[in-house]
Parts: structure tokens; sequence; C-alpha cells
């Protein structure tokens, strides 16, 4: 059956609006590409305004021994030297001035207390000085709409409530992309010379997760069915704060900035327990007692005094979010958390209830509204949440393109910016650094390339496909499936993996997937949830196998992703990573050689006290470190 | 696990009414987890819009119980129990499938706006109490909730000659940012019919956010319209001076 579909044509098209999606269409447009961006939501809805805490950049407002040397060597510790080099350092250089773009471009960021106003910048995990612009907890917002009020003056053609289900090649290269609008069902043709994909991340594989229902992995998947590599995707960030309760809000992100503005973590016997978690890679770095934490709040936080006069350390609630996450389930499972299941964060015993509400706004009308908690009187609940996926589509660090021509990724959908474990703020400034960097190298290969050629006929495949589900009679619902497949990550490659859960987790899949060519949906096409969710499931699926293919090939413990059978980092892994690519009907895993940080350069950052070479040895399992 | 009786706007453009739903609740449930669980277990192809789940995308936009409210901030405990739970899609805006309404003209009525335009040669360095002006209305997550209960858009649908409270507050912030140097008073005045606006605040009323639409956007916008258009000693200034 062939369906009358709607046909665009264009230079470049951006699958995804969030904020390396709408930075990258604003770059492809001024390089004089017509360019469309594609988003499932409506335009300014994305993932995006979820971010709450900042936006890092070495800016040295505040703190004037920031460098990008210093944010480089910050962002490779917190990943754990699973980073690919290359794009951290592009990152740490480029993002002050993404950041001041922002700024020129009509955001408006919170200002510096010295009278000299500049932006204000906060402290977050691992970073070692204050390096966070920020706009009180709703920096994400800030970032969305100003991208979004630069993006419509841009020429940019916009499709809102568009899926894509399938890329289209020719040849070996990217031509085009097919999927469907979701508020008529109507399937849709974009013809492109390439394509960008950032489509976020894969949040909703959990039943406890900080994502929103878009957040099904789509890129991932799109790019692996069209022949890119993906790489890394063992790695996946629980943050350490999410709520627990009510039952209906768990999982919902509290922000890191509340430990960022002095709030502490204490287990059920009223114990700052942090003290116990500081690895051997962060000692040194953190304070040691609560005496030493409070002397530092009360200089640094209280009294704002310039952090370079005071000899005393941050407190080790600062270190980075893979370390906390674990540090919170080990006393958790130990018996020591709180009523619900979490532990406890206190900002109300540390901060005025006015400084609260004017630093931590949303994280306190949140907590009020579906929680009954006032957290300026009493703590917070909090525990493990799935949030970030840190591996995702492999690929050239300098342009963003995948190991397919023409098709190119950016932000959370790609792949080696944050290594193990992505630091608090390096994602927002991601999606504007390599969102710009994916638009000019995407919008350089439309220029120099002919226009594709699509082979009309795969396209009755593809309705085929997507209307499987109404042809299905008497299945079951998606949304079945769905929380089953939910049920099975968190149960098989959660925050703590172990071989047979693994395999264990793969058999599920496997059934999901049997399961899945059966899915039913009631009604027609137009606005059907119960639809969208049997589409996306497919994605999901491609996603949750490579994810636990990706954790079952990598033996060892690092960053977001640890395993109980093998604890420590293992020198045969330090310097691999993962490759997952389509085969034939299978998924093949690879080990690849991870490129290392040049030895001059490493040399010298060694030389100038920004790495320690005990602390690399010990990551590189090459001396203990558990 | 308890149950609440719902009754949930099912149809599509050409019409629809209202259906009788009997729903399994939990502790702490909002409106929008009602929605959900109806979706998973009950009519699968029930069309809401909803992101983040948190009040911060604003894409549950409903009206409950004859309130415009978000579903994902509104409790379940809020209401009596035994009380019927009645959720419509936004009046103000026509409807595409259930509670997912056309929200289109906003963006375009968006696009229209001038820019962010910094003066030249401005100094880039201010004061957060600069910022927080500006900032106040940047906190708007484009619910559209103003704009469904603002009765020139509801009841006389004036569409065409008004833009309504979300983008007066928006064009507050640009007019009230410290490096803009555009004047959008004109367009206020003419395309966007600010003049309508009788300042009944219900706008304000409903805005999640706890913006103070009314009193610190829209009046200021109107002071800067009267200022300079019916100020009779600016006019007589004008005529004498011969602008």
């Amino acid at each position: 059956m062939s369906e009358n579909y709607q046909s665009f044509e264009y230079d470049v098209l951006v699958i995804g609006a969030g904020g390396a999606g709408l930075r990258a269409a604003i770059e492809a447009s001024a390089a004089g590409c017509k360019t469309a961006l594609v988003c499932k939501s409506l335009l300014g809805k994305a993932h995006t305004v979820m971010a709450e805490g900042g936006i890092a950049a070495a800016l040295a407002t505040v703190d004037s021994r920031d460098s990008w040397r210093q944010h480089f060597s910050d962002t490779l510790i917190g990943g754990n030297f699973g980073n690919h080099w290359e794009m951290a350092e592009i990152h740490a250089k480029q993002a002050p001035d993404r950041v001041r773009e922002l700024e020129k471009w009509g955001a408006v960021f919170d200002r510096t207390t010295d009278g000299k106003g500049n932006i204000n910048v906060r402290h977050f995990g691992g970073h070692t000085y204050k390096r966070l612009a920020h706009v009180g907890d709703r920096t994400g917002l800030e970032l969305i709409r100003t991208l979004q009020d630069k993006g419509v003056h841009s020429g940019i053609d916009v499709h809102m409530e568009c899926t894509i289900y399938a890329l289209l090649k020719d040849g070996d290269r990217i031509a085009g992309a097919y999927g469907y609008f979701r508020e008529t069902g109507r399937p849709v043709l974009f013809k492109a010379k390439s394509i960008i994909v950032s489509t976020g991340g894969i949040g909703k594989l959990y039943s406890v997760n900080s994502n929103s229902w878009e957040c099904t992995g789509d890129g991932f998947a799109l790019a692996y069915l069209a022949g890119a590599e993906l790489a890394d995707m063992e790695y996946v960030q629980f943050h350490p704060t999410g709520m627990v309760w009510p039952p209906s809000v768990r999982g919902l992100l509290i922000t890191e900035g509340v430990r960022g503005e002095g709030g502490v973590l204490k287990n059920n016997k009223g114990e700052r327990f942090m003290f116990k978690y500081i690895p051997p890679k962060y000692q040194g770095k953190y304070a040691e007692t609560e005496e030493e934490a409070n002397a530092w709040f009360q200089k640094v936080v209280v009294e704002g005094q310039k952090e370079e006069g005071v000899k005393e350390r941050k407190p080790p609630e600062l270190m980075s979010r893979d370390v906390v996450a674990r540090a919170l389930w080990a006393e958790i499972k130990a018996g020591r958390g709180s009523e619900h299941g979490g532990v406890y964060l206190d900002i109300a015993s540390r901060r005025s209830a006015e400084d609260i509400k004017k630093k931590l706004p949303s994280m306190y009308h949140q907590f009020k509204q579906l929680a009954d908690v006032d957290i300026t009187k009493v703590p917070m609940e909090v525990g493990p949440t799935c949030h970030y996926m840190m591996g995702g589509v492999k690929v050239n660090p300098q342009t963003q393109e995948s190991t397919v021509k023409g098709l190119f990724a950016a932000g959370e959908c790609s792949a080696g910016m944050h290594g193990s474990n992505r630091l608090g703020g390096n994602s927002l400034s991601d999606l504007v650094v390599f969102g710009k960097l994916a638009g000019e190298h995407a919008a350089a290969y439309a220029k120099n390339s002919s226009v594709p050629k699509i082979d009309e006929s795969v396209l009755d495949g593809l309705n085929k496909e997507m209307n499987k589900p109404f042809e299905n009679q008497g299945g079951e619902v998606s949304y079945a499936i769905l929380a089953d497949l939910q049920t099975a990550m968190e149960k098989g490659a959660g925050m703590y993996r172990e071989e047979s859960l693994l395999e264990g987790c793969l058999k599920d899949l496997a059934s999901l997937k049997e399961r899945l060519k059966k899915v039913s949906a009631e009604g027609n096409r137009l606005f059907n949830p119960g639809w969208h969710v049997a589409l996306d499931l497919r994605n999901m699926l491609i996603v949750g196998e490579a994810l636990a293919r990706g954790a079952k090939e990598r033996k060892e413990s690092r960053g977001g992703h640890t395993r109980t059978d093998y604890t420590s980092y293992s020198k045969d892994f330090a310097k691999k990573r993962v490759v997952i690519r389509k085969k034939g009907e299978e998924m093949e895993v690879v080990q690849e050689d991870l490129p290392q940080v040049p030895a001059e350069l490493e040399a010298e950052l060694i030389k100038d006290g920004f790495l320690r070479l005990e602390v690399l040895k010990q990551i590189r399992g090459e001396a203990p470190a558990h | 696990m308890s149950k609440i009786h719902m009754r949930v706007y099912r149809g599509n453009s050409e019409g629809g009414q209202l259906k009788d739903y009997d729903v399994e609740v939990a502790e702490g449930m909002v409106v929008l987890d009602a929605i959900h669980n109806l979706q998973a277990t009950q009519t699968s192809d029930l069309a809401c819009r909803w992101n983040c789940k948190a009040g911060k995308c604003g894409s549950c936009s409903a009206e409950v119980n004859g309130k415009p409210r978000l579903m994902c901030m509104t409790r379940l405990n809020e209401f009596a129990e035994g009380e019927t739970i009645t959720v419509m899609p936004m009046k103000t805006f026509p409807i595409m499938k259930d509670l997912a309404t056309d929200v289109s003209w906003n963006y375009e009525v968006n696009k229209r706006i001038p820019p962010f335009t910094p003066r030249e040669g401005a100094d880039w360095h201010w004061e957060q109490r600069d910022a927080d002006r500006a900032q106040e209305f940047r906190k708007c997550i484009e619910c559209f909730l103003c704009q469904d209960t603002c009765h020139v858009l509801r009841e006389h649908d004036k569409k065409t000659s008004f833009a309504g409270p979300r983008f007066f507050a928006r064009i507050a912030s640009l007019e009230m940012h410290p490096i803009d140097g555009l004047d959008r008073t004109e367009l206020l005045k003419d395309q966007h019919g600010i003049g309508l606006c009788n300042i009944t605040r219900c706008c304000t009323e409903v805005c999640p956010e706890s913006i103070r639409i009314t009193d610190n956007a829209i009046i200021p916008m109107k002071e800067r319209v009267v200022d300079k258009y019916y100020d009779p000693l600016r006019i007589l200034w004008n005529k004498m001076t011969g602008k």
C-alpha cells in the first residue's frame, strides 16, 4: 500500500530540538543552508528545559585561577579517562565563547556580587572551581528559550510534533528521513544532503528516571539501523539525587545545585556519610572532616569569601555523580537509608528560607507542590535516578560526523565527550559547543555534495511496519511492554551490573522483541499515544540491547558502569572503548583503542599540577585504586 | 490504592463529548498520573501532551474542574473525597484530539516580535538588580494558560488583533533587558492590541510560575504606549518640534 506522504527537501535536516539541535540548526542556517528542525514535541519543550544547575565554562569570572586546562582535566578525571580527549579539549576551550554567545543572543544569566556585573558561576560536583553559569535553578529553560528565539528569526523550517522512524540512504551516504506527524499520523519524507541526530537520551528505558517521554533513544537506534557505529553504551549516569517520595514523582531530578549551595547528605543516623567515600582520585582535594567542610561552607558560601584565600577544602558532597551515587547506594544497602528508601539531603539547616527560595526556587516549588515538603524547614529524601547516557553515536571529534557519510550527531546522542561519567553542567555546554560544530560541518558537507537519490520503494516497507500495530488484532498494548522493559533494564542493567544479570537482561529483551511484533494499537493514526509508544519501543529495545551488550563486554568498573563481579578499574579496558554496530540482523560488539591524551600534553598537565600521575595510574588500572 | 471518578473530554476537530472513567490512584498522584494510568490500562489512544512532569516545560495544560491548570502540578488530594474530576482541553484553542489543542497561533505571534537587539556599544556588565526585571518574565514556560484564560482571546477570539498576556510578558522581557536597544511600543499598540486588555488579572492568577504578568509586564507596557502616543504634553511637544 502506498501512502500519501508529504515531502520536503533540505540541505541540512536536524532531528531533535533540544539545545544541541537548535544550536546546530542555527549554525547550518547561518552557513547558508536550507535547514529544517524536526521535533517530537512542541518547540521549546525538549528535555533541555529540565536542566537546572547551570552550564559549565571556564569563564573565571569568580575564581581567576580557572582555565580551560583545569576544566579539561576535571572532565577527564570525572570521566575516569573514558573520554575521547579531543572532544574534552574542544569543549573546555570553546565553552566560554558559547556561553558569552548565548548572552549576546539575549540570555540573562545571574550576575556576580562583586560589583563588576559579570556572569556569576557556582560550584558543582567534580569541578575544581566555581564554574557553572546559571539562572537560579532553571538554566536549561533559559538556554532553550534563548536558542528558540534566535532560531525563529534564522530562517529555519520547524516541523513540530513529528517523529522520525527511519533514516534513508543513497549507497553509503545519508539521503533523508521518513516518519510521521504525531498530530495527524500522516507520513512525511525529508530529503536531505546531511542529517544531524540530536535526539537526547534514553532515560525512559528505566522505571526510575529523570527524563521525559521523549527520551527513548531514537537517535542511537536510527543511526545504528542506518549503519553507524555506537560507542560507550555501557556508560549510563545514575544521578544521586532524584526524588523518592511520593511514588508518582520517584526519579524526578533534584539539582546538584542544592549541594552547590551548601546542602549536605545524611543517613538515618544523622551522619554526614560522604567523608567515608572519598576515592583515591579525589583524596587531598576534598575536606576530610565535618569541621573542615563546615569552615569552607561558612567562608565560601555564607560569607562569600574568595576561595583563593581559603585553606579549607570543599565538602565531599561535591564530588562527581558516580561517586556520590555509589555512596548513597551503599548507605541505603547498609540499612542507614531514609523512610522511603533514600537518604536525606538537607539544605534547611544550612541556609535561610529566603536564600533557599531565591537560589533554588523551582526545587522549593517542586517539593512543596508535589510532596508536601517544605525544604526550607525539613530535609529532602533523595535516591539515585537514571539521568544521562554518556555513550552514543561514535563521531569524529572535530566534525561530529558519524561513521556514515553525511550523518552527524550532537549532544547526549553522541559519544566520547564525557567518558564514563559526566560532570554536572558539562551537558549544557556540550550541547552548544558540539551543536555548533555539528551544524557547521553538516552544512559544509551539504554544500559540497549533490542531491542524493532516494529509492522511494523502501517507503512501502516502512509504511507497513508503522501500520502494523493497527493490523495486529487482539495483541497487548504498548504500555504493558514498556513497563516490562523498564523493569528488565532496572533489574538487569541498572546501577550495579554482573554477568548473570546482564545475560538475564538480554534474554528479557529478546522476549520483549517477540512481544513487540504482536503489539496492537487501538483507534486510528490521529494523535495516538499508544501507537507512538509501540513505534518508539523498537528504538528502546535496540538501545537496551546495545547497553546490556556493552556492559557485558566491559569487565571492569568505571564511572557510570559498575560491576559487582569486576569491582576495580582494569588496565585491559582502560584504553579501550566498546563499539557496537549492525551486522546483518545481529548486533556486533568489538573493542577498539580509545585515543589517548598525547604524551606531551599529559606531561605538561602533570607538571603544572592539573593532573596527578598516581591518579592517572590508578584510573588506568596500573595501581590499586579501590 | 483507591479509585476516583473522572470525566475526560474525548473528541477531535469535528466534535466530541465527556467520557466517564474510574481510575486507580495511589498516594501523591497528580491529574497527569491519572491520565497516564488511563492510557496504560483503559484507553491507549487518549491524546494529551506532556514532557517533564515537573512543572518546567508547560506542555500538559488543560482545564481541570473548570480551572486552567498544569495537570502535572495538580494533586489529586486537592479534591474532596468522591469529587468527580473533569478534564477538558484548553477552550481558547482549536481541539486537535482529546486534550491536545492546536496552539500554533502562539508560535506565529512570537515570530512577529522583533528579536533581542543589543544597543550599539553597550556595556555587557550589569548588576543582578537589572537582571531581575527581565528574569521574572523569562521564567515563563509557555504553557499558554494565560492565553487560555484571557477573555479577550477566550470570549472574544481577538487572535488577529491581540497578542495576549504571554507575549506582553515576552515583549516586557525584551524591553526591560538591560542591553536591548529596540522600541516595541508601536507593535504593542497596533498589531498586538495591548489597549484591549482591561487588567482583570486573570492571567496572573493562573500563571503556574507566579509571574506578575499584569502588574509587572502589562501595566508598564501600557504606560509606555500611553507615554509615547497619548501624552498630551508629548503630543504638543512633538507638534512644536515637528516630530
